[in-house]
């Protein structure tokens, strides 16, 4: 049986084995819940083939991902091919609502819709919260931070510089 | 067909390369964290979407040819990027002006580039868009910043600008391959947008203060493989691993 998460389309039996490989930049959450993993299924030849999306075009964590998941289903003596697909185009919407959770929890103010974005990033709106203690008192330091996809912040209130996860779609 | 289509995605491809290849120059030499990293991550995702188009190109040339062969082992006049891209970070005002005026143009080609008719383009086109509007955002914000900044700043803006503006015509020519796809609805027809990417860039200019050269005459050649002399040093840069040790990975 194949489930349904958002709109991804992975069979069940590699579901369990995907969501425990970790997307190495952010390692709160799997592939599966930054929605990097499209598809997952079985060929009539037994062979696993997994399609991901790289989040950014220039993601250096891409190759990682890819290797890390042939190493987990050849542990689980599945044999699997990853392939790379470009379309359509990821998005932070394909993020959970969980993993936004999961996100904030660690420190990363997870992403804003794409209105909200730009006024944030043009330091018109003061609506980021701090991921520490949730202040919106915060102000861009620099719309370039650790990685491809996120920007750097600062909170006012309790001085804690912070990771803020852009929105792409 | 496909020749002319390796030509082409090695044309658009180009700009990204030899931008990128500037700009990650400047890792560990920007003017402050911030910037340095900005900088460099911008050279990243131009990076990332030169190999979405290389690996293309690779699948199309078919044989031993790789991402790496289209990236590292072409002669010179095989590269067909403009003149501009390939302009010396000088100073951070003309690496600003430069990327700046590459940025507007990028974002324009690459929405009409995602209407193509060729489907792999169109989709290294609908992801890259997005990047590329962060890129734009944050070189307007520096020419405002520096054209409107201090006397010092203002100076060296205006320098890079007069200086750079010379290389703006050529990112609308077209060159042969070009022309036979832009007919098939492969190639972006880039004339469309000229008119917009010069009132957009102008009205930038006229928040930072810095004022539009009166330019007649515009260089070019890099999109016909002539090259500038700065390229042979990119070049000498660029290719050394591969050329000292042919097939080498990491």
């Amino acid at each position: 049986m194949v489930i349904k998460l958002e709109n991804q389309d992975i069979d069940s039996r590699l579901l369990p084995l995907l969501d425990a490989v970790n997307d190495p930049e952010i390692p709160v959450l799997s592939v599966v819940q930054m929605g990097v993993v499209r598809s997952a299924y079985f060929t009539a030849e037994n062979q696993a083939i997994v399609k991901i999306t790289p989040t950014y075009s220039g993601c250096p964590a891409m190759d990682t991902m890819a290797v890390d998941i042939r190493h987990a289903l050849e542990k689980a003596g599945i044999r699997a091919d990853v392939e790379l697909v470009l379309s359509p185009a990821w998005s932070t919407d394909w993020i959970t609502p969980q993993a936004r959770q999961k996100l904030e929890d660690y420190g990363i103010a997870p992403p804003l819709s794409a209105e909200a974005d730009k006024a944030v990033l043009l330091g018109q709106a003061k609506i980021v919260a701090c991921p520490q203690c949730k202040s919106k008192n915060t102000r861009l330091i620099s719309q370039f931070g650790s990685t491809a996809c996120k920007a750097l912040f600062r909170c006012d209130d309790c001085l804690e510089p912070f990771d803020y996860f852009k929105c792409l779609k | 067909m496909s020749k002319a289509l390796i030509q082409y995605i090695c044309t658009v491809a180009d700009n990204n390369l030899i931008l990128g290849q500037r700009l990650g120059e400047l890792c560990g030499h920007g003017p402050n964290i911030e910037t340095d990293i900005a900088l460099t991550n911008i050279g990243l995702d131009l990076f990332g979407q030169v190999r979405s188009y290389f690996q293309y190109a690779a699948k199309l040339e078919g044989g031993n040819s790789s991402e790496d062969t289209f990236a590292f082992l072409r002669k010179e006049n095989e590269y067909k990027n403009v003149l501009l891209v390939e302009q010396p970070n000088t100073d951070f005002a003309y690496t600003i002006l430069r990327q700046f005026l590459y940025d507007v143009y990028h974002i324009r080609f690459m929405e009409h580039l995602q209407q193509s008719n060729d489907e792999t383009l169109a989709a290294i086109a609908a992801k890259g868009v997005k990047e590329v509007a962060y890129h734009a955002r944050f070189s307007a914000d520096w020419v405002r910043r520096l054209g409107d900044g201090t006397k010092e700043s203002h100076r060296r803006a205006q320098q890079a600008l007069d200086d750079l503006y010379t290389y703006t015509d050529e990112l609308f020519h077209h060159n042969e391959s070009e022309l036979n796809l832009v007919n098939e609805g492969i190639a972006v027809n880039t004339a469309q947008f000229k008119s917009d990417y010069y009132q957009t860039i102008h009205a930038v200019f006229s928040e930072a203060t810095l004022q539009v050269p009166d330019q007649k005459y515009f260089l070019k050649g890099g999109k016909k493989g002539i090259h500038s002399e700065h390229m042979g040093y990119i070049l000498t840069e660029m290719q050394y691993m591969q050329r000292t040790y042919p097939n080498m990975q990491w």
